[in-house]
């Protein structure tokens, strides 16, 4: 599979350098754990500027397909590519400078505040000789502002509420100021109002900013709501790929999930819900 | 604002606390040398220091005996305090210390059976024999931590720990008894004292620690995005493995130039990182330098109430860092954990 036209474009970061690689592509990648695949010759393509959501049943290899391409895990079979970089051979801090990775459930040492927190996604950028830049501060104030904890900059990152901690580490991911984000059930654990004003906040940057976004989601209406690409996992394989409306039937999610449900559209915007009927 | 409050600054902007803390260094580093058997006032102290005379009877005292045992506890204060910062980072375990993962004393076995068993007791063999015992013991507590139910937790890290420091202690004392005589002069150093360094011992571990002090220096910044998480650091771009091989490089020769200096000293390397944290915030680029002065001027001071507490006698300063230690276990596990 050649990386079409509609993945390469012109974009200019929050901090002002222009990033012109993007769109996430994965060609028959295998991975999974102890040299067992769990992930099976998967082929998946993200594009700019969308919001692409993986779901599944559980144990259907979602969460093991983003870290694999997140190159958390590495790869059995297969090459995963932003651009021209291979993310598994790349340099792993030049491949930072390209995608980032909000991980399931991730821990914030305690005493940090949400500004450290936040600046540590400029590590890709730092070394020993480059040390913290104007570009840095600018990057991280940016990300700071767009995921809306400006106003917690000095407060503990351990203090604040679920929802305000997950609003952070976004907000690091947003830092890093890479064309393609990764990020594994973001949602999990937040309440309802939390999970809406989070894929909201998604939504606009992977429009705004032409980013690439990827995220591993297990409520469906959620990821119905807010995506606009579905893509549907079973048994390490994926068994949907595309706009929601055409993924998100009926047929599709008792076949996938095993789930009775009448699936209806939301008279305002049109999306697809799902409604859950009792087992027969 | 406090410190912790300035986040993103590179730690050289930070201009208040290098100037306090050696202050603080220095005050406890002369008082050191001024008190003892024959307390000599701070400014001949100075004076020896600066323009030592021969034949003067105090500078000579100051020259042979205290500035050397000065040294040691700055070398040890802050070889054991860099290598509890590391290990409580790159573990995220709070208790990770080389005294309670089993580390401390695997250097100490290896050393006492060297040079009670074999009678080898070149100084400059003495730091590479620690560092062979210091990480085949933290190797030991690796793997029965990982092959614990549960795998490797905090808890089960220190429990391994435990476990293989009282099977090494246990082999300690049956060493000793077989031989009672050569393991006299070994009886002290194994409660951990800065008696009677001698300037050979300090030469032949400082290399090694310096070597273990830049690589912990340079790889700070690395170790507070692997304190967020394996995951987070390598979506932030960290060599995750390389990264691990290089701290336990600089734990191992941090831990093993302690105990060739002064023997296994407990509990600095827990409580230091500790309080480094609590002022300084947690960001490693900050808290490696600042364990190190903090872990210096600690054990300046502990050797300080050693040798004053019950004057004439001198107690191990081991012990006292224990008894302050101890209390500061107890808190972490009661809050911490």
């Amino acid at each position: 599979m050649a990386i079409d036209d509609d993945l390469t474009y012109q974009r200019t970061s929050p901090s002002g350098s222009a990033i012109d690689k993007v769109g996430l592509i994965a060609e028959g990648m295998s991975a999974g754990y102890n040299g067992t695949a769990i992930v099976k010759a998967l082929d998946f393509a993200a594009h700019a500027g969308e919001l692409t959501a993986l779901v599944g049943p559980n144990g259907c290899g979602k969460s093991t397909a983003l870290k694999a391409m997140a190159r958390v895990l590495p790869v059995l079979a297969g090459r995963v590519a932003v651009g021209d970089l291979d993310v598994h051979r790349a340099h792993s801090r030049t491949v930072a400078q390209s995608l980032a990775l909000l991980p399931q459930a991730p821990v914030a040492p305690e005493g940090l505040s949400v500004r450290e927190l936040v600046a540590q996604g400029r590590f890709p950028y730092q070394s020993l000789l480059r040390q913290w830049s104007a570009d840095d501060a600018a990057a991280v104030d940016a990300a700071m502002n767009a995921a809306d904890v400006s106003q917690f900059a000095d407060r503990r990152v351990s203090d604040l509420s679920g929802g305000q901690r997950q609003r952070c580490w976004i907000a690091m991911v947003l830092a890093q100021d890479t064309p393609v984000l990764l990020l594994d059930e973001p949602t999990t654990f937040l309440d309802l109002k939390v999970q809406v004003d989070l894929m909201q906040l998604l939504q606009d940057t992977a429009r705004a900013e032409q980013r690439t976004i990827v995220i591993v989601l297990h409520d469906l209406n959620v990821a119905a709501a807010f995506a606009d690409r579905l893509v549907m996992m079973k048994d390490g394989r994926i068994v949907a790929d595309g706009a929601v409306a055409d993924v998100f039937v009926a047929a599709r999610l008792e076949a996938v999930f095993g789930l009775r449900a009448r699936v209806i559209f939301d008279p305002e915007s049109g999306r697809p819900v799902c409604i859950p009927m009792a087992a027969s | 604002m406090s410190v912790a409050a300035l986040p993103e600054a590179r730690p050289g902007a930070r201009v208040g606390w290098p100037v306090v803390l050696l202050a603080l260094l220095a005050f406890a580093f002369l008082a050191h040398i001024a008190v003892g058997a024959k307390t000599v006032p701070l400014l001949t102290v100075v004076e020896a220091l600066v323009a030592p005379a021969d034949g003067e009877f105090d500078h000579i005292i100051i020259w042979s005996l205290r500035l050397p045992r000065a040294v040691a506890a700055v070398m040890v204060g802050a070889g054991l305090a860099v290598a509890g910062a590391l290990m409580q980072g790159v573990t995220r375990n709070p208790l990770a210390e080389p005294g309670l993962l089993g580390l401390l004393s695997g250097a100490s076995f290896a050393v006492v059976v060297t040079v009670g068993f074999f009678g080898l007791a070149a100084p400059g063999w003495i730091p590479l024999i620690a560092a062979v015992g210091a990480l085949a013991a933290a190797a030991l507590v690796w793997v029965i931590a990982a092959h614990a139910g549960g795998g490797s937790t905090p808890m089960t890290l220190i429990l391994s720990g435990a476990a293989v420091t009282a099977l090494l202690a246990a082999l300690v004392t049956l060493v000793n008894l077989l031989d009672e005589q050569s393991f006299e002069q070994l009886r002290v150093w194994l409660t951990g004292t800065l008696a009677g360094r001698r300037v050979e011992t300090l030469l032949w571990a400082a290399p090694w620690m310096l070597a273990g002090l830049v690589v912990a220096l340079g790889a700070a910044r690395q170790v507070t995005a692997l304190s967020m998480g394996d995951d987070t650091a390598i979506g932030l771009g960290v060599d995750v493995a390389r990264l691990r091989l290089l701290i336990l490089f600089a734990v191992v020769v941090l831990t093993a130039g302690s105990v060739a200096i002064a023997g296994p000293m407990g509990f600095v390397g827990l409580v230091v990182p500790h309080v480094a944290r609590m002022i300084f915030g947690h960001d490693y680029r900050l808290i490696v330098p600042t364990s190190a002065f903090c872990g210096a001027i600690f054990l300046l001071l502990a050797d300080i109430v050693a040798r004053m507490a019950l004057a004439p006698i001198e107690v191990s300063t081991g012990i006292v860092t224990a008894l302050v230690g101890g209390p500061v276990f107890v808190w972490l596990v009661r809050t911490r954990l």
